[in-house]
């Protein structure tokens, strides 16, 4: 990773929460994938779920990880998205 | 340490990408070929095809490490080239086409959906390459697939060139023409400009200046889905409160094409150049400028009022996007293609929208007349008096103006065309059906206006 930073920001969002929580945090400690912070809230009936994490240590790359969380989202039926951090502090900090 | 974003603003980010279009138009990777230069074409057309696939050979790669990784798509990824007839000024082959077919063939190499720089500037006069470039421009289109010609006829600084123009009327019907198998694509592809810029990432009128440095990336971003949804969510709103509304919309916009810019430049090894902050529609539902002028309150684009919309949708773009970014260019503000946007196409086809309303808005807006088809039978001089009166809203205001219209073969009013993809469908539009045959044809220039006196 040439980043300065290795946070990610993964999202859930879906209409049905029993179980995500388990199975995400369960995949994610698989990849050695550390978990920052967690928060979920309920927004228009649409259960969401954000965390963010920190792929220092993890023994996937960052694009394997966002195509095993896809995947793991699809068979949820919740979606499922990885970003870098850095999208967010650029569009809400000067 | 906790990151110091909220959650709403997580969320935002996430909802503009997935339900509001938000995406990297386009990274444009400019490249000098100002050293490819020999009197020998075959020999320029080899340094060409050499130095376009060495320097881009990862862009299309690296376009997409950098969109998985920040999770916001980058729709195209792009090449601009130094004007060829700058290039092949030296040459001694009667015409250019066999440099647009080796442009062609390097886009497809690397990977690019077009590649621009078949160009020309002739706002003073012409070379006699740029006559030659001029001149092969509809057999290039017509025998190539990615390329794009851009001419720049007139300037604020040297007038317009009518000779040029009247060429140029001859030049976008006859691309037409020899594309009529797909409905005149050829003149889709070649944009007639008045005070072109040497910046512009987007296509079809994207070159790599002659004050530009050897290789560099620009980019084009895009959002009128973001913007429209954040006026939408305000319809009461005085217009104080709306333009500061798109400001911001359009500040966050600019910033992440900041980001993907620096990030996809300095993988590449490339100077980073400019973001174009334009608001560029697509044929998608809801990625339309056309909507964000009848959201601010009008019943269709095209009535009473639409200018006046337009004029400050512009401007609060630049303002927003100038904060975001620390190099702002290229044409930056709103387009207003007609095949480009559906909330366009719709006012046409239900009366509201003419080709003199869509003049006036050219003089607001940050291009010009955009992806417009007219009837196949207009004439080449009624197609260059478009082109002039164009020219002269640009060298007046001192601002880019452009032509990008389509005479499609064997089309008439009622008809419509479909282009496809990006380049969408249009009802064809009518055209004033007196001549301007006595006045295209007096040729010479008309001269620079007066830069002062500004009433």
């Amino acid at each position: 990773m040439e980043n300065n930073t290795n946070k990610v920001v993964v999202t859930v969002v879906g209409k049905d929460k029993k179980g995500i929580i388990a199975a995400v945090s369960t995949a994610l400690t698989e990849y050695d994938v550390n978990i920052l912070d967690i928060s979920q809230t309920i927004l228009q009936d649409f259960f969401t779920m954000i965390m963010i994490v920190d792929m220092n240590e993890a023994n996937v790359s960052f694009t394997e990880l966002r195509e095993q969380l896809g995947l793991l989202g699809q068979k949820h039926g919740v979606v499922i998205s990885c970003q870098h951090e850095e999208i967010f502090q650029y569009m809400h900090r000067i | 340490m906790p990151i110091s974003i909220s959650n709403e603003e997580i969320l935002e980010t996430i909802n503009m990408i997935e339900s509001e279009n938000l995406d990297i138009r386009t990274i444009t990777m400019g490249i000098s070929l100002r050293d490819c230069a020999h009197s020998d074409i075959d020999v320029v057309c080899d340094r060409i095809y050499k130095k376009i696939t060495t320097y881009a050979k990862d862009l299309v790669k690296i376009g997409e490490e950098v969109a998985n990784d920040y999770g916001i798509p980058i729709i195209n990824k792009r090449i601009s080239v130094t004007p060829i007839a700058i290039v092949a000024d030296a040459c001694e082959a009667p015409d250019y086409v066999k440099i647009a077919k080796t442009l062609d063939k390097a886009a497809r190499e690397v990977g690019v959906n077009f590649i621009g720089g078949f160009s020309a500037l002739v706002q003073k006069g012409m070379t006699k390459g740029d006559e030659k470039l001029i001149r092969s421009i509809p057999q290039a289109l017509a025998e190539t697939e990615f390329v794009c010609a851009s001419v720049n006829v007139g300037s604020s600084r040297a007038g317009i060139n009518m000779d040029a123009v009247r060429l140029m009327g001859e030049v976008v019907k006859e691309s037409a023409e020899l594309t009529a198998d797909t409905d005149g694509l050829g003149s889709a592809k070649l944009v007639v400009f008045c005070n072109a810029v040497e910046d512009n990432p987007f296509m079809a009128g994207a070159f790599h200046g002659v004050g530009e440095p050897e290789v560099v990336l620009n980019v084009g971003v895009s959002g009128p889905g973001v913007v429209l949804n954040a006026v939408r969510k305000i319809p009461n709103a005085p217009f104080d409160e709306l333009a500061t509304t798109i400001k911001h919309t359009a500040f966050k916009v600019t910033r992440s094409g900041e980001l993907v810019g620096r990030e996809a430049a300095r993988r590449l090894g490339v100077p980073f150049g400019i973001v174009d902050l334009s608001l560029a529609p697509t044929p998608a539902v809801g990625d339309s400028v056309a909507d964000i002028l009848e959201a601010m309150g009008l019943e269709r684009v095209g009535t009473h009022g639409t200018t006046a919309a337009l004029a400050m949708l512009n401007d609060a773009v630049k303002k927003g996007g100038a904060m975001a970014s620390s190099h702002v260019g290229g044409l930056s503000g709103a387009f207003i293609p007609v095949s480009e946007d559906a909330g366009m196409i719709r006012a046409v086809e239900e009366d509201a929208l003419h080709l003199d309303k869509l003049e006036a808005m050219t003089c607001v807006c940050s291009v010009g007349l955009d992806m417009i088809a007219i009837p196949g039978d207009t004439s080449a001089e009624t197609i260059a008096a478009i082109i002039a009166d164009e020219a002269a809203i640009g060298m007046i205001n001192k601002k880019t103006t452009a032509v990008r219209v389509i005479p499609v073969p064997g089309k008439k009013v009622g008809d419509t065309v479909v282009f496809g993809g990006l380049l969408g469908y249009a009802p064809i539009m009518d055209v004033n059906k007196y001549s301007s045959d006595l006045f295209v044809k007096r040729g010479g220039r008309i001269p620079a206006p007066i830069h002062s006196l500004n009433n």
